[in-house]
């Protein structure tokens, strides 16, 4: 701020304080001439509006010269006055970093000391678990929804189908690390728009989902395309042995966009490709709390 | 018959009976949000009937339409009475009417479509805007050139509120409207980031202290001492209450932004100056209650009375809370939380609804010459209804705004949030019910007022009015 506007603002701020002490003192003395306590004015309006010229009620009058004390002494001791930063030296942020510091101290050994265990073994410590899922229902919930059965576009985390892999690690990576799940547009790589319904039926019946039999017998010739990723067998890219790339499974009869099995959903998959972003956690929660929030979705699909 | 032809009144009657009716609308706009709130699947999936679009369309319809007419009518009823003078430019007086409905109109078709500017209080998009500020001209045009050729030497103290609130309303209306347009359906603000949410909230925050507080108390020094038929309880009070206010209310706009980006000295400005106006805002309370110092019997008998006294406890309750709402440490409570939208319907439903009800009975029976309102029994039947509903709406979202605060701060010994979200929505869930039964309530007062206010144009007379034999 420059200095024009730092005393722009304080000279203002302060004038107007001083403005309402002067208009309150000019206006609770009567002045000679003025009507009486108990007499009207003088002024009549529309044949019968009159107004008496009753002083200012004192209970009144002290209330607003404690709210302008009030307010000069407060614009003295915390930053008001353009800046001026006030006699405090207080700051927003200040209060911020010395509230988050108390929590941490406070509360990183709690979770220092989860983070000591490995995360099968947290998985079955009950209170553990508790502090786990407040956890999970803060940060997680809204995406993976409350009972961390996922919705449409969000995976389900209490089955057995990973698309980054189901173990301590793979978990508390997708967590810290986040994932970007992409499958390109394919229509072009299968020859063209008329293929993309045959793959589409020959992808839902690998997992023996509905589907025309002569439409998927067709699609399986072209699905050569998708095997890169999906593997021949369609089984996905971690069964192929890839953790990061996260093609899914297709022979499982777990649909990640849609509910159920759906060819509409799964030929605009393939005509427009998908993307899927879990985001990275470990700068808002940091290693420790995610640990515990891995040891909590490890244990929503490995009861102990 | 004298009055009539000296005075322009046909504005008066157009802008009155508006009133009534984009009443019910607002309050049945609000009452379908309010159920949306408790019960979300009442939106259907039909786009224009979700949340979103119809929250916009009840403020609009509420805060410009009702409100808006009420202060129309009853501005041009009282700068003519009060200055004994026919309104000035009839012709524009016409098009402010006109216009004000056209605009209305509009914010009706195209918020329900989607086309929003985004700033709250002030969603329509730039071509609506432009009319506003023309139809916003005229109507300062008309207001102060009556005043102008006024036939009485001191201009009364409703008349300083109707002009404060003519002139900053446009002040506040160009400043924070200012965008680029893309095209014809769509614009963009001409500030950015912090700039313009304090923009915003400058304009937000005088929309109620100009709109609903200045123009409203404009109405209060004019009705309530015609119908409790005393003076003025102090011309100094009025002096002092008027120029304070309307000089402290400009700086309030930043507690609306408490730890947010705005810098620190904007926000403890905004609260410094939002505490300084506690003693202005009672002085109008002050001013209009006294006023019936040795007329209290009338309360008894007088449901119009009633209506605006009520009025002024419900002003002087709100603006003992948004001060206290404005200190930091509370607002940290209260702000993001539904007592936010209690103490606005505390505002909203119990002063400047009550206050505008209170004046139209006063006012209608007079522009279109009738004896009085068709049945005083239904203005009692509108006033408790009223004044039941709000109490019902404003009690289930204090204690739902101070729950939600609290469950939000909990933490657990672990350092943990004790709730997560949805399980504050899912305590809320009853007080949300309780408000929607207010809200029916004060939707019932309002039909039954139109059902009253129809039967007395048409001229009919109450059953009661009529002697009954024996």
């Amino acid at each position: 701020m420059s200095s024009f506007w730092s005393w722009f603002i304080s000279i203002i701020a302060v004038l107007s304080f001083i403005g309402c002490y002067l208009m309150i003192r000019w206006t609770s003395r009567r002045r000679a001439g003025e009507a009486n306590e108990g007499e009207v004015t003088g002024h009549t309006w529309d044949e019968d509006l009159q107004e008496l010229n009753n002083p200012l009620p004192a209970w009144w009058l002290w209330m607003f010269y404690i709210t302008i004390v009030f307010g000069l002494v407060y614009m003295a001791l915390y930053p008001a006055l353009g800046r001026f930063e006030g006699i405090f030296n207080w700051s927003q942020k200040d209060q911020y970093e010395a509230e988050v510091a108390a929590a941490e101290a406070r509360f990183a050994p709690i979770f220092a000391a989860y983070a000591k265990q490995p995360i099968p073994q947290l998985a079955g410590d009950a209170a553990a678990m508790r502090a786990g899922q407040r956890l999970f229902l803060n940060y997680c919930a809204q995406c993976h929804g409350s009972s961390a059965t996922g919705a449409v576009g969000f995976p389900n985390l209490t089955d057995e189908d990973w698309l980054y892999g189901g173990t301590p690690e793979a978990i508390k990576t997708s967590i810290l690390k986040g994932r970007q799940g992409m499958m390109p547009p394919m229509a072009a790589a299968l020859g063209g728009d008329e293929n993309v319904e045959d793959v589409a039926h020959y992808v839902l019946s690998l997992s023996g989902a509905p589907h025309d039999a002569a439409k998927a017998a067709a699609g399986k010739a072209k699905f050569g395309a998708c095997a890169g990723c999906h593997g021949p067998d369609g089984k996905g890219s971690l069964a192929m042995g890839n953790p990061i790339m996260g093609a899914p499974n297709l022979t499982d009869g777990v649909w990640l966009h849609s509910n159920g099995p759906s060819l509409e959903a799964v030929m605009t998959a393939i005509r427009e490709g998908r993307s899927g972003e879990m985001p990275a956690h470990e700068a808002l929660l940091g290693e420790d709390k995610v640990h515990l929030l891995a040891a909590y979705v490890y244990s929503l699909s490995h009861n102990p | 018959m004298e009055s009539q032809q000296t005075y322009n009144y046909t504005v008066v009657r157009q802008f009155a009976v508006m009133t009534v009716i984009w009443g019910v609308v607002g309050l049945l706009v609000g009452v379908v949000i309010a159920a949306q709130l408790a019960w979300p699947a009442l939106n259907f999936d039909i786009p224009w009937l979700t949340y979103s679009r119809l929250r916009p369309l009840h403020t609009n319809a509420v805060i410009f339409a009702f409100g808006g007419s009420a202060l129309f009518a009853t501005s041009y009823y009282v700068v003519q009475r009060t200055c004994q003078t026919r309104l000035f430019a009839g012709g524009l007086a016409a098009f402010t009417f006109w216009g004000w409905n056209l605009i209305i109109l509009l914010a009706a078709i195209s918020l329900p479509l989607g086309w929003t500017s985004g700033k709250e209080y002030a969603e329509l998009e730039w071509p609506i805007d432009i009319l506003i500020t023309l139809v916003w001209v005229a109507y300062a045009i008309v207001f102060f050139g009556t005043i102008a050729r006024r036939k009485v030497q001191h201009i009364y103290v409703a008349n300083w509120f109707f002009g404060a609130f003519i002139i900053t309303v446009a002040v506040l209306h160009i400043v924070n409207s200012a965008a680029l347009p893309v095209s014809l359906t769509k614009s963009y603000s001409v500030y950015a980031g912090t700039i313009d949410a304090m923009v915003q909230w400058w304009y937000g925050h005088n929309a109620v202290g100009f709109f609903l507080t200045a123009g409203f108390l404009g109405i209060m020094y004019y009705f309530i001492p015609k119908q409790a038929e005393r003076p003025i309880y102090s011309y100094r009070l009025s002096v002092v209450h008027f120029w304070t206010l309307i000089a402290i209310y400009m700086w309030a706009g930043p507690h609306h932004l408490h730890y947010t980006a705005l810098p620190d000295w904007a926000q403890s400005l905004g609260m410094v100056f939002s505490l300084l106006l506690l003693a202005p805002s009672w002085g109008g309370m002050i001013n209009g209650i006294m006023t019936l110092s040795g007329a209290w019997h009338k309360l008894r008998t007088d449901p119009i009375l009633r209506f605006l006294i009520v009025s002024l406890s419900f002003y002087g309750m709100s603006t003992f809370e948004g001060p206290m709402m404005s200190i930091k440490t509370v607002n940290a409570l209260s702000h993001y939380t539904d007592w936010t939208i209690g103490h606005v319907h505390s505002g909203a439903l119990g002063w400047v609804g009550l206050v505008s009800m209170g004046a139209m009975y006063f006012l209608i029976p007079r522009v279109f010459n009738r004896d009085g309102m068709y049945s005083k029994k239904l203005i009692e039947v509108h006033f408790w209804t009223a004044t039941i509903g709000i109490v019902l709406y404003i009690a289930a979202m204090w204690i739902a705004g101070v729950m939600q605060g609290l469950m939000w701060r909990a933490v657990n010994d672990d350092g943990t949030l004790t709730y997560s979200f949805v399980e504050s929505l899912e305590a809320t869930f009853p007080y949300y019910v309780v408000r929607l039964l207010g809200g029916l309530l004060y939707l019932f007062g309002m039909l039954v007022m139109l059902y009253n206010v129809i039967k007395t144009i048409s001229g009919a007379k109450a059953p009661e009015a009529v002697p009954q034999s024996a």
